[in-house]
């Protein structure tokens, strides 16, 4: 907040020009069930850790397509892989295989 | 299209603008921030155009800052601004030239509610007279100054002694043109042009030589917002929507900025010392600010004024290049000098800026 006592905040425009969307097409490669998810927030109702900590399986999916690879390094590490989730998706999504190809993916890219 | 028809549609977003005989409705915030720009607006009218202009000192505020942010209530408003057209009204006008864009939005509104709700405006007449003894007559005609200035942009080109153009590089000046959201984003049909194709500003440019910059965040607010600067911890989004606008011109190089509105004049200057304070950025071509200029400072520079006495040594983003573009004499050592030469005192500039 410095000595003005507010600060800017950074804009949320996405520029689909710019954006490193490698994960994202990594994921969608090894796990096509996930192009169908209409984000009905099933998984996040039903999920364990989310019960108990502030963890959003739904987020994974926005901040994947946002290719925001911080926040979503960040929400996975939170997952379980219990599977519950996967349960209960409407579209049949293997939702435990999301996370793992995600978890996969930040490591890969990250070291590329 | 055929020419006829693009010019049938055009005429529907054309507004009355009255020619002569207006009544000033000057603005609170702006005699702060932008001294010279009332008083230089009636020197082009009075002086250059020949126009009867009355600059009334019984006026108050509108009390618009207050209204929007839920201070004044719409009764007492109402009761302010009939006031006004009171005052108007025993001077003998019945054509109102408003310096602000709040101030015009608020007259706006209250004029349309008169129309749509005639049983208010028999409350106000009754109020007004009880409280004061006053009557008054809606205005006939309702303008923005820089309507005014607008009309007569082709008067003021025909006096032109510089023109909008790099004379370093012989072309038109960039400049771009912010319109304040109240002038017609609210009313359309009460700016020239309505909401989707303001041309008030943009026309003075174009008469007078320079180029308007068309960049993406062009219809953007400013960022003014009165709930939004008006809390310490909220001016972030005020900030944000500025920044905003800021990087999306800053490719198109522009050389000036122009607004109507002394809020989008006031933050769209300040706002760049911040910017360059909080994070060492700045947005000019030559690693400085962009300089922001009101519409009546922009006519003043092309009539040959002296930009210090137009005011330009209270913007916190210097207009030093921008003069030196247009080759406009004058003198450093006199920027800081007041009316009676005594020294006014420096504003504080950002590192990056100085």
């Amino acid at each position: 907040m410095g000595k003005f006592g507010f600060s800017v905040m950074e804009t949320r425009t996405v520029n689909f020009g710019e954006l490193d969307n490698r994960l994202l097409g990594y994921v969608l490669e090894n796990e096509a069930s996930f192009l169908t998810c209409i984000s009905c927030g099933g998984c996040t109702a039903t999920c364990s850790a989310g019960n108990l900590i502030d963890f959003n399986v739904r987020k994974i999916n926005l901040f994947l397509r946002r290719c925001d690879i911080e926040s979503l390094a960040r929400e996975i590490d939170k997952c379980m892989l219990c599977g519950k989730c996967t349960l209960v998706c409407p579209r049949d999504i293997n939702i435990r295989n999301v996370v793992m190809l995600i978890k996969k993916g930040i490591v890969k890219f990250r070291n590329e | 299209m055929k020419a006829e028809g693009k010019r049938n549609i055009w005429r529907e977003y054309q507004k009355e603008i009255a020619c002569d005989h207006f009544y000033y409705q000057r603005s609170c915030i702006r005699q702060n921030f932008f001294p010279a720009s009332e008083k230089t607006f009636l020197k082009i009218l009075r002086d250059e155009l020949g126009k009867d202009i009355y600059d009334d000192p019984l006026h108050t505020t509108c009390t618009g800052i207050g209204y929007h942010t839920d201070v004044v209530p719409f009764d007492t408003i109402q009761a302010v601004v009939a006031r006004h057209f009171a005052l108007m009204t025993e001077a003998g006008y019945k054509n109102m030239a408003i310096s602000c864009v709040t101030s015009f939005g608020i007259y706006s509104e209250i004029t349309e509610t008169w129309k749509e709700f005639p049983e208010e405006l028999e409350k106000v007449r009754k109020s007004l007279k009880k409280a004061i003894g006053k009557e008054f007559e809606v205005p006939a005609n309702i303008a923005h100054a820089s309507d005014i200035i607008y009309k007569f942009k082709g008067e003021i080109a025909e006096k032109q002694q510089f023109e909008l153009i790099n004379k370093q590089t012989g072309k038109p000046l960039k400049i771009v043109e912010h319109i304040g959201c109240h002038y017609s984003k609210m009313f359309p049909s009460k700016g020239v042009g309505g909401a989707e194709f303001p041309h008030v500003l943009s026309g003075m440019i174009e008469e007078w030589g320079g180029e308007v910059v068309d960049y993406p965040e062009r219809r953007h607010c400013c960022g003014f917002g009165f709930r939004q600067y008006m809390v310490q911890s909220n001016r972030g989004y005020s900030l944000s929507n500025s920044k905003k606008k800021f990087e999306s011109m800053e490719p198109y190089m522009p050389d000036a900025i122009v607004a109507n509105c002394p809020g989008c004049n006031m933050f769209l200057d300040k706002w760049q010392y911040t910017l360059a304070e909080m994070q060492g950025k700045t947005y000019g071509q030559n690693g400085k600010g962009i300089p922001v200029l009101t519409y009546e400072e922009l006519a003043g520079l092309v009539l040959g004024y002296n930009p210090w006495d137009l005011g330009l040594q209270m913007h916190q983003i210097d207009c030093e290049p921008l003069l030196d573009k247009m080759k406009v004499p004058y003198n450093p050592e006199d920027k800081y000098l007041g009316a009676n030469k005594k020294y006014i005192g420096r504003p504080e500039v950002a590192a990056c800026l100085a």
